[in-house]
């Protein structure tokens, strides 16, 4: 017990916890901007690997880390446009668009990656960002360890949780948004366009999915690996409805399992000998279904969630 | 302007072409990744063709790849009827893989009569207990099953690993993290003498048309069609909504179960983490092309796996990444997608009212 404690009290801890935490947190973020407008956005797996291919990709062709974050973003966008024309004006059932752009951006990233490098036994590595170091805040106690030794993408993602709740709830464009998730009608009505805020929202929405996965391999590693996604962009979707689609409560589930996750790789290594190594790999998958079982009941779904709008009809 | 109209009923006509045309379609558009790749476009198709239809062998080894596509699609097909978004089928499909091991491979030493019977029983029924779960948890909890039979694919695939190194991992294995083989009388025989295609292909055929007679003709069909088209309406039908779901989660997690069970005991003979490369997600796709229909499923799931067949063959020859068939299959599952959209609707200009 006095050990859980230590861990818990340690700077170390809780900088992995957010590090851990990061790639959630733009997933969690970019779902939610999505789903916001009424659009579930089941292709956020795959708009994670092809973040996570393109940016590592740009990156390694030349681009720069910030072009490498540039190219992800973009590459995520067009996903989400895909997944945005097919759900949007087309109507078609978002749960297997979702899916369906899931595996096609899969496949094409694995495609493209394999295309590039035949016949590689060690996959290439970039240079990722550094821990930054800034001047007096990177030395203060507990926080400069925690918050500021971090890269430089997750103070984006922080900084993008604070930007995405302000203008959701702060700007007009944001109120346009909720409003066409829960009501297309009135948006219709005071003549908006309801295909123009839905099909945005989902770009912008998909193309913070896939800074996801660009943290992925330009940041909390160095190179592209298949698989590397593991179900991440899947947790995502679980922590949305767990946060009731609201930025902060989405920061507070993204940090909880990073935290719980940096918790049992620690304790690993002190009962590691009594449970099989499996049951701490299974335990983000399982908590993430407690989680949602937990909140389901209260769910405060929008309310116009999954369900298509044409023009003209009523 | 332009308008969205439905059309009055889809024709039969756009029904079955629309499915072939969107297959079509994806093989089409195969050609841009390979040109990409830089390989001769042409002699590339040639060999996915070839690598079909090119010998009985080549022809057994697309049967053999469909067999577990034919299970997943069915259990896919089902349970979206119904308006159950299985996306499970990967892990159940494990699950049966792994019920088939842990009975046949030693465990029960019976003679093939009985323990063939057995593995094919209790694999279902494993599969069948791996959609239970999300369903109850889905009717008791309302929590979303998209998202949990998602998850618990990744959970079951770790637990396969675990017990691949623990309690299933076969002592003779030289360290390799594999069950032991299935007993000799617990195979599914082949088909054909020295190809690898087998009976589980026979099995496969039979729940297609079980499942087919089943979902047009009986009762249970009747219900599950109803409460997948509207459930607020069959509940005031009276009919049992979350009874009639939970009935066609077992029936689609014991298809994708069999799948498992399939691919153990008909053709690998023994479990390993590795033993099926997305067959699970795959058997959406399949499904989606047949258009949700049982019959279509069979003719979906030989198109799919010629493709994938197709794809390793010409991968080998030619040496473009054989993803290429992810990439046609995902394409098939867009153009499907787009393609329902024009039989149910039509697109008028508006401004000139529609006769």
């Amino acid at each position: 017990m006095m050990d859980v404690l230590q861990i818990l009290l340690s700077e170390s801890f809780w900088a992995a916890s957010l590090r851990i935490a990061t790639p959630l947190i733009f997933g969690v973020l970019g779902a939610l901007l999505c789903e916001k407008s009424g659009v579930l956005n089941l292709g956020i797996e795959g708009i994670f690997v092809a973040g996570a291919m393109a940016g590592w990709m740009a990156v390694w062709l030349g681009a720069g880390l910030w072009g490498g974050v540039l190219v992800a973003a973009g590459a995520g966008a067009f996903f989400g446009l895909i997944h945005a024309i097919l759900t949007v004006p087309l109507g078609l059932s978002q749960h297997v668009s979702g899916l369906g752009v899931t595996l096609f951006a899969t496949s094409v990233s694995y495609f493209i990656y394999r295309t590039a490098l035949p016949n590689v036994t060690s996959p290439p590595r970039i240079e990722p960002f550094r821990p930054l170091d800034i001047p007096v805040l990177s030395d203060l106690p507990f926080l400069g360890p925690v918050l500021f030794q971090q890269t430089a993408l997750t103070l984006l993602a922080l900084i993008l949780v604070a930007l995405v709740w302000y203008m959701l709830n702060r700007t007009a464009l944001g109120v346009a948004i909720q409003a066409v998730g829960d009501n297309p009608d009135s948006v219709d009505a005071q003549g908006l366009s309801v295909y123009g805020l839905r099909i945005g929202a989902v770009m912008a929405g998909s193309a913070l999915m896939a800074l996801g996965g660009a943290f992925l391999t330009m940041s909390a590693f160095d190179a592209f690996f298949f698989g590397m996604v593991n179900g991440r962009g899947w947790i995502c979707i679980a922590l949305v409805i767990f946060a009731s689609w609201r930025p902060g409560k989405a920061l507070l589930g993204a940090l909880l399992f990073g935290a719980f996750d940096a918790l049992q790789v620690r304790l690993q290594t002190e009962v590691g000998a009594l449970v099989p190594g499996q049951v701490f790999l299974m335990a983000p998958y399982i908590l993430s279904i407690i989680a949602l079982v937990i909140a389901a009941r209260k769910a405060d779904y929008p309310r116009a969630l999954l369900t298509p709008w044409f023009k003209g009809q009523r | 302007m332009i308008r969205i109209e439905p059309r009055n009923a889809p024709t039969r006509l756009l029904t079955l072409g629309v499915p072939v045309l969107s297959a079509l379609v994806a093989l089409a558009l195969a050609a841009v990744p390979l040109a990409f790749a830089g390989a001769d476009v042409a002699a590339a198709y040639g060999e996915m063709v070839n690598g079909v239809f090119g010998s009985v062998f080549a022809f057994s080894e697309m049967l053999t790849r469909a067999t577990p596509l034919i299970f997943t699609g069915l259990a896919a097909a089902l349970a979206f009827r119904a308006r159950l978004w299985n996306i499970g089928a990967e892990g159940q499909l494990y699950l049966g893989a792994m019920a088939a091991v842990a009975i046949g491979a030693g465990a029960v030493d019976a003679p093939g009569i009985v323990l063939v019977p057995l593995i094919v029983v209790l694999g279902a029924a494993a599969g069948a207990a791996g959609m239970a779960v999300p369903t109850l948890l889905k009717t008791r909890f309302g929590a979303d099953e998209v998202v949990t039979t998602l998850l618990l694919n990744f959970v079951i695939l770790i637990f396969v690993q675990m017990m691949l190194e623990g309690a299933l991992k076969d002592p003779m294995g030289l360290g390799w993290p594999q069950s032991a083989p299935i007993l000799d009388q617990g195979m599914l025989p082949t088909l054909i003498e020295r190809m690898r295609v087998h009976s589980g292909l026979v099995i496969a055929l039979i729940a297609a048309g079980v499942a087919q007679f089943m979902l047009a003709r009986s009762v249970w069909g009747f219900r599950l069609r109803a409460v997948g088209e509207n459930a607020a309406a069959a509940r005031h039908a009276g009919i049992r909504v979350n009874r009639t779901l939970f009935s066609v989660a077992v029936v689609s997690g014991g298809l994708a179960g069999l799948a498992g069970v399939s691919e153990v005991a008909g053709l690998k003979g023994y479990l390993t983490a590795d033993l099926s490369p997305g067959f699970g997600y795959t058997g959406i796709v399949v499904a989606m092309l047949a258009g949700l229909s049982p019959a279509g499923v069979v003719i979906a799931a030989l198109f799919i796996a010629s493709v994938f067949v197709g794809a390793d063959s010409m991968s080998r020859a030619i040496g473009v990444s054989s993803y290429l068939a992810d990439l046609v299959v995902s394409m098939s599952l867009l153009c499907v997608l787009i393609g329902g959209f024009f039989a149910r609707f039509k697109l008028v200009r508006s401004g000139r009212v529609a006769a």
